[in-house]
This record gives structure tokens, sequence and C-alpha cells, in this order.
């Protein structure tokens, strides 16, 4: 298959009229999920919002007065217009959002973006792979697939974090794998020694977790690096190229191809991406930062 | 009763496609074990005189890091191997390892293993092959785990 982008596989609900007017959201709750890592739960000031997204695509987030970020959307889509959005801190904006309370309002511009293809998986295995805040651009997606079981074979979450304490909504984990007929398999890169899991990286898990390569549809997300080396055990096993997805989280700024700050060759990560198939997204994966 | 460890040698996933007469030598060096969880299997130092072809369970390798303590570094699960120390001198382990849960294994005796290899060295040749693959799995991996990609924005 020629390397072009799959638009049609990919489109997905379209942003608000003007897309570079941020939109009053406000704050409900801060959950502090990690150390370094936070949820905002948001919902519009407008309560005649029709805001609905698809899973994989992410919102400008705006912090009056220091700036804007792209973050995807981690909530339930069947829950709008509540959103949720997970964040780690890195920089300016990102911690300035750390900073914000309940009650206090931000702007929102989205949503943006490519989707998981969650529409190609019935019938099939799906095989998730996130690593680190990389689970939270596909809980979305697995909020579908748990919403409609019944249509699709084997899940497997395969989950790779830094340490136990890294983990994100390890409570709902717990609740999906009580509840569900999900396999999830979590690991760590080290632990101490009353760690009851899995120690090593999520790429070894590829080899030994139970799909059929045969008929699976892959979703990644994480830091590239390992999605790099998760794509190679993928296609070792005998996954086909086109049915690996993954998400490239690239440096942003217009968010709607405008700007061409996220532009490789022809490719907009922002408009295009950031979920693509593996065919169309070769040639940027491993390419330093655009 | 050595017999009938052959079936399940063919079936583990590291002697897969092995030739059947090189699993009717080894499986004379091969033996059946048991731990329970956090058993200790074997210790930093201890003489690496087996390794081990994990069945079912979970065994944990750990090692003592200045200021974090007993620190798993690594977890080895079913259809996975523990240990290669036995194959290079001075044989003796360089890490702890620990039953996670309650763990079923085989337990090969490195000495019977290796002069098995030395009399015959188209087995040595199809074993060694095995474990390189194994090391060079490792080692990536180990790579991987040492860039810390977690660390930095993911
Ligand atoms: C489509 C998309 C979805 C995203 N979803 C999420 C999400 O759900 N949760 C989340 O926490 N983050 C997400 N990000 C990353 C997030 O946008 C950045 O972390 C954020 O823009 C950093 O802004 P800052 O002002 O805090 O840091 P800055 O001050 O801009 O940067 C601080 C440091 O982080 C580096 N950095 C900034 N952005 C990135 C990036 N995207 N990739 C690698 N390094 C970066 C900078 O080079 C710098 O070294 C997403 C990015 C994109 C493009
Ligand atoms: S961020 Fe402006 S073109 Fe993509």
């Amino acid at each position: 298959m020629a390397p072009m982008l799959e638009q049609t596989e990919v489109a997905a609900p379209g942003p608000v009229p003007d897309p570079m007017l941020p939109m009053p959201y406000r704050i409900q709750r801060v959950r502090q999920e990690t150390d370094d890592t936070f949820t905002l739960e948001i919902l519009p000031e407008d309560s005649s919002s029709r805001f609905s997204f698809a899973p994989g695509q992410f919102n400008m987030l705006y912090v009056f007065g220091v700036g804007e970020v792209p973050i995807s959307i981690s909530s339930n889509p069947a829950n709008v217009p509540l959103l949720k959005h997970t964040t780690r801190v890195v920089g300016t904006v990102t911690k300035a959002m750390r900073k914000l309370k309940r009650g206090e309002v931000m702007g929102i511009r989205g949503p943006f973006g490519s989707h998981w293809p969650v529409e190609d998986a019935p019938g099939r295995d799906v095989v998730i792979v996130a690593g680190g805040i990389g689970l939270a651009p596909l809980r979305p997606a697995l909020y579908r697939l748990m919403a409609e079981r019944e249509k699709f074979r084997r899940i497997v979450l395969l989950y790779g974090t830094r340490t136990p304490d890294d983990m994100l909504y390890r409570r709902e984990l717990e609740q999906w794998r009580g509840k569900f007929d999900l396999e999830i398999q979590v690991t760590v890169d080290r632990a101490a020694s009353t760690w009851r899991g899995n120690v090593g990286v999520v790429t070894t898990m590829i080899g030994r977790a139970p799909f059929d390569p045969s008929n699976t549809l892959a979703m990644l997300c994480g830091p590239e690096i390992m999605m790099r080396f998760t794509v190679m055990e993928l296609l070792k096993r005998g996954v086909a190229a086109e049915r690996i997805y993954l998400s490239a989280e690239r440096n942003m700024k217009c968010g709607i191809g405008f700007c061409g700050h996220c532009q490789y060759g022809p490719t907009f990560v922002c408009k295009d991406g950031p979920v693509f198939a593996l065919p169309s997204i070769s040639a940027i994966l491993g390419k330093v930062e655009i | 009763m050595i017999q009938t460890l052959e079936p399940i040698l063919r079936e583990h996933p590291f002697f897969r496609g092995m030739e059947d007469q090189h699993i009717r030598l080894i499986a004379g060096c091969a033996k059946n074990v048991r731990f329970g969880a956090g058993e200790v299997i074997f210790r930093e130092g201890d003489p690496a005189d087996h390794f081990y072809l994990i069945r079912e369970g979970l065994v944990s390798v750990q090692f003592v890091i200045p200021h974090d303590g007993l620190t798993t570094v690594l977890t080895v699960g079913g259809g996975e191997v523990l240990g290669w120390s036995w194959l290079f001198p001075p044989y003796r382990w360089h890490f702890d390892a620990r039953a996670q849960q309650d763990t079923h294994a085989l337990a090969f005796d490195g000495k019977c293993l290796r002069a098995k290899c030395d009399e015959d060295h188209d087995l040595g040749y199809d074993i060694y092959k095995r474990f390189i693959q194994i090391i060079n799995d490792r080692l990536e991996a180990t790579r991987l785990q040492l860039l810390d990609v977690y660390g930095t924005h993911a």
C-alpha cells in the first residue's frame, strides 16, 4: 500500500465554528493522578454546547495570560459535555495549569485531529499498548470498546510505566479487569521488592500477549522510542502494518494546519494526525523533533 | 521418570523446534521444581549450577541498590528462561531471584548440560544459539529500561 495518509479512515468530528476562538470552560474537579500528573474535569460555560469528540482527538487548552497547549481528551465520549484532560507537568503552560483550582475558568479550542479507528475493530482482536501518559489518549478508545464489548474479540491492554507510583487510572483499571472481559498486563521499569506485578519494558510483553496477529488491530501511544520498538515487535509477531495505529504528539502551535509548526514533508501532525496508520507515519517516526 | 519430561521440554517456547535426539539428551539433566510465593530461588554470589525454564508463575530478579534497597529490575514468567550464569565462568549468580507467585519450573543441572554440550557440539551450538537470542533480547530490553523513556516527556 502506498504510504499515503488515510484520511477517510480517521476523519473525525470537526472543531467548533471558529477554530481559533477559545470557549470558556469551568473546572469542576482537579485530580492528582501521580506526582507530576493531574486531571482537570471541565464543563462548558455555555450550557447549550454541543461539543462531541472521537477517541484520540485533542483540545487546545488555554491558561489565560500564560499560553495554550494541545492535550488529548481522556474522558468518555459518551459523557460530553463533561471533559477530562490528564496532563503531565513539563514546562511553562502545564505548570500554570497545575495551579488552577476548582471553579476557575480556562479556554478550550477543539476538538482537533484524527481518531483511533475503533470502527474498524469489530470482529478483531484489539491490542492497546500504552506507555506512561500515553494511556490518557487511549482511555476514550477503551470506553468505546467497553461500551460495545460483544463486538470485539480479545481486548488486550499492555501498559508500561516507570514505577508503580506512575501508573495512571489505577483504580479504574482494577475495576475494568474485574468487570469486563479485558486482558490487562501492566509492567514497570523498576519497583521495590514489594511490587507483585511485572517488571521489564512493555515491548517484551508483546511476544507472549494473547492475540491473533492475523486479525489484530493495534493502537499505540507513548514515548516515541517505546512506540518504535513496539512496532518492531508487533511486525515481528505478524500484525499487518496497515492495522497498527499510533499517536504522534509532536509540538504544535495553531492546531489547525495554519502555522506549519508541526509540518513534516506533506504531513501536518496537527490536522492529519495525531493518530496515524503506521505506513503513513513511518517516515516521521524516529526523526528528531520537528 | 525422566522420559516424562520430554513432552514438557518440547512444548516450552525456549526449546521449540529442537531436534528430538537433543531433547532426549538434555532431558536427563532436568528436573521438575516448585517454589512457593516469596521463596528465594538463589542469591547473588551463590554458585550458578542451574538454570530454570519457567512453566507457570512469576520470578523477580532483584538487586540491592544503595538508598533504594532491594529493587526488582526484571520479572520472568511462564514460557521464559531464568539465568545464564551457569554458562560462563566463574559460574556464580549476579543477582537474587525470588518467586513472586507459586512457580513451577524445570531446573537444569548446569554441569550436566555443559558436559553434554562438550560431548556433542551440535547440541552445544543449538543451546548456545538459543541462549544468545535470550541474552540479545534482554540486552535490548535493558537498554530501553536504561533510557528511562518515561522520564522525559511521553
Ligand atoms: C496532539 C497532542 C496531544 C497531547 N496530549 C497530551 C496529553 O494528553 N497529556 C499531556 O500531558 N501532554 C500531552 N501533549 C504534550 C503537551 O502538549 C506538552 O507537554 C505541552 O505542550 C508542554 O507545554 P509547556 O508549556 O508546559 O512546556 P514547554 O515550556 O513548552 O516545554 C517544556 C519542555 O517539554 C518539551 N515538550 C513540550 N511539548 C512536547 C511534546 N509534545 N513532546 C515532547 N516534548 C515536548 C519542550 O521541548 C521542553 O523541553 C500532547 C501533545 C500533542 C501534540
Ligand atoms: S500546529 Fe500549526 S500547522 Fe500544525
